[in-house]
């Protein structure tokens, strides 16, 4: 008799390639074709017409094919200080909120990894509950928490321990606030899955060898958590490079940022072509020290 | 037990000796469950100790309260004079080596080894010295810079014991220290762990739940059954002399019968066991009164098997039937049923039978025993 195959089983490896190249080509249409888009729009030049750039590839009257790169696009957002500071504004509080998820989000992590089996899904529910909110009502209701008439303020009005309303609203200090609060579980997430696979034992035979507890942290613990480290602090700080609305909304219209140097040239100056190439200087900087990292790292791995 | 050298090292039989380990009506307790129940024990300096006894049995959380991991409900545990149970597990003066080796991956061999020794503060080429000559102890001064991810299992076994052995602790604690490799270098790992042992000379506990490394290894064994001390003593005694059925069971195998006492005399006693079907012999006085239901147990190894035409003259014999049999290269084993039906284990070595003398399945053969191999035991 002839085997019936009904949805046979694939041999070892058979499937694989169809199961992965879903997400890929899912990458590769909304988000490569995209990009490439990006890319050709940067090397254009802005124009007033629709849409608002020049086109990259003329074909003229006697059948030529002419294509136009503009590479002055680069040169101007380098040259101009005020993009370089923008970059750099953007990498300081991406950078500083990395820092900061990742001195409060380690404890945390740290904590549910080692609190009692039994409970720990309700921890890591309370962690990614604010995702059930929109994020632009979370951030907006930290304005309502930081204005000068607002929660805190006169909380501490009414107890008298100050009498002029803190500034605590459109600065720097708001920004990171918001920043750390909304990149936290991203942070607190990588960490747990890195901490709670830790085995125990090492840390007992650390004791036992006559480490204290700190120590056995330091020697053990914390080289042993490293992947989480990384993989947490780029979580938060590729994001946070990019961010938009919360330097938006809590930052006051002076913040500097290349989020809101995008959005400025984009919509305000109708200057597509610059603000591509603000999106694409943006990704090449990030991008290439992220490959050395990875780099790094799958050469750590194999050695 | 191994016998590296030709003096009896028994200080237990020493009344003048004093223990170097003092285990004082340890109870530790589990929500509601009773993990050791009031043990108490002395262990002498250089013994190779070992905790026997199945799963949940409470000897690998007698172990993890010596070294620290868990705190005992009542009771004392003191080496030399210092009382252990306040002292946190890095201010203990021994050394635990861990059923999972407890390898640090991320460190090489040398640095595992070294860790223990920088945490007292040691001079570094002092610490050099120590690694590279307990390296040498366990033959692996040409791993030292590997990362225990790039070592066999054999290997990390070896330095999971390099490691507890660097800091020289008045104790080692073992536990399970050869579970993890396969049988035949578990055989091998076991004269070499003694050998190791008897070179530095420190005293090692060991928990296992292997009556043969046990045996093998021990200079005593003490036997655990939920979370009570059943038997202590030294190999021997434990095969030879079991108190209860569970030790006798525990430890190698046994068959075992059970009838009142029809007589009693100082050099020998005769119990009427109708499995059996008839009175069965004793070689020696039993402590109890007439009629008391006794339990006899015999070693497989003790009975002895003929065909029926052979001449047979143990005093205790009966005719059954073979059952089953295992031909092990070394020896044979035997189930037999007798006529009461009960089903007896005998082995004998292979001593190069012809096929005639062989006995095959089905046969009725001749078993017995001398009054000598019996042991009473406790139900």
């Amino acid at each position: 008799m002839r085997p019936v195959r009904f949805l046979g089983v694939p041999k070892p490896g058979q499937g694989r390639g169809w199961v992965i190249s879903g997400p890929f080509l899912w990458f590769l249409i909304f988000f490569l074709v995209p990009f490439l888009v990006v890319v050709k729009i940067s090397l254009s030049t802005a124009e007033i017409a629709i849409p608002p750039y020049a086109p990259l590839f003329t074909l003229t009257d006697d059948g030529t094919l002419s294509v136009a790169l503009h590479l002055g696009n680069f040169q101007y957002i380098f040259s101009d200080p005020e993009y370089v500071l923008a970059y750099l504004s953007s990498l300081r509080y991406a950078a500083g909120t990395a820092l900061i998820t990742l001195l409060i989000g380690y404890p945390v992590a740290y904590g549910i990894a080692t609190s009692r089996p039994g409970i720990r899904p309700a921890l890591l529910m309370l962690v990614v509950m604010p995702f059930w909110t929109s994020f632009l009502i979370r951030v907006y209701a930290w304005i309502g928490i930081l204005k000068p008439n607002g929660l805190i303020n006169n909380f501490l009005m009414w107890l008298g321990v100050i009498h002029q309303p803190l500034e605590i609203l459109n600065n720097q200090f708001s920004i990171f606030v918001g920043m750390v609060y909304a990149y936290l579980p991203f942070m607190i997430l990588p960490l747990y899955a890195c901490l709670e696979k830790l085995d125990h034992s090492l840390l007992e035979a650390a004791g036992d060898l006559g480490a204290r507890p700190f120590r056995a942290f330091l020697s053990i613990t914390l080289p042993l958590s490293l992947p989480g480290i990384v993989a947490g602090s780029l979580l938060v700080f590729i994001p946070a490079v990019g961010e938009y609305i919360i330097p938006t909304l809590l930052g006051g219209p002076s913040t500097l940022t290349i989020g809101t140097v995008l959005w400025n040239e984009f919509f305000n100056n109708h200057d597509w072509p610059v603000a591509s190439t603000v999106a694409v200087a943006l990704i090449v900087l990030l991008v290439g020290p992220l490959m050395l990292l990875q780099h790094s790292q799958a050469k750590e791995e194999t050695r | 037990m191994l016998f590296a050298s030709n003096d009896r090292f028994q200080p237990w039989l020493d009344p003048t000796a004093t223990p170097q380990l003092r285990i004082e009506n340890v109870v530790k307790t589990f929500d509601d469950f009773t993990a050791v129940d009031d043990v108490s024990l002395d262990i002498y300096r250089g013994e190779f100790f070992s905790l026997l006894g199945g799963s949940g049995c409470g000897k690998t959380t007698l172990l993890r309260m010596m070294a620290g991991f868990a705190t005992p409900d009542k009771g004392r545990i003191f080496i030399e004079d210092t009382d252990l149970v306040p002292l946190p597990p890095y201010e203990r003066p021994l050394n635990m080596m861990f059923q999972s080796y407890a390898l640090f991956p991320h460190m090489s061999v040398e640095k595992n080894i070294a860790f223990g020794l920088k945490r007292d503060g040691m001079a570094k080429d002092e610490i050099a010295e120590r690694v590279a000559k307990v390296l040498d102890l366990v033959q692996l001064s040409s791993f030292a810079a590997r990362k225990p991810s790039q070592l066999s299992g054999g290997q990390r076994q070896r330095v999971a014991l390099a490691r507890s052995l660097v800091k020289r602790p008045k104790v080692l604690l073992l536990d399970e220290p050869l579970s993890a490799l396969d049988k035949k270098l578990r055989e091998a790992t076991q004269y070499e762990l003694v050998t190791i042992q008897q070179q530095v000379g420190i005293t090692f506990i060991m928990v296992t739940h292997d009556q043969e490394e046990a045996m093998t290894m021990s200079t005593r064994i003490a036997v655990m059954d939920k979370g009570k001390l059943v038997q202590l003593g030294t190999p021997a005694e434990i095969y030879e002399y079991p108190q209860n059925r569970f030790v006798a069971g525990f430890i190698g195998s046994v068959n075992m019968f059970e009838g009142p006492l029809r007589e009693n005399h100082a050099d020998y006693a005769v119990v009427d066991c109708p499995d059996w079907g008839g009175p069965i012999e004793v070689g020696r006085g039993i402590g109890y009164g007439l009629g008391h239901l006794t339990t006899l147990a015999i070693r497989p190894e003790k009975i002895q098997i003929a065909k029926l035409d052979q001449p047979f003259a143990p005093a205790n014999r009966a005719t059954a039937r073979v059952k089953d049999m295992a031909y092990l290269g070394n020896s044979y084993v035997y189930h037999v049923v007798l006529e009461s039906g009960q089903v007896l284990k005998v082995t004998t070595p292979n001593m190069g039978l012809t096929p005639e003398q062989q006995i095959s399945r089905d046969e009725d053969v001749q078993i017995g025993w001398d009054p000598a191999a019996c042991i009473v035991v406790e139900p």
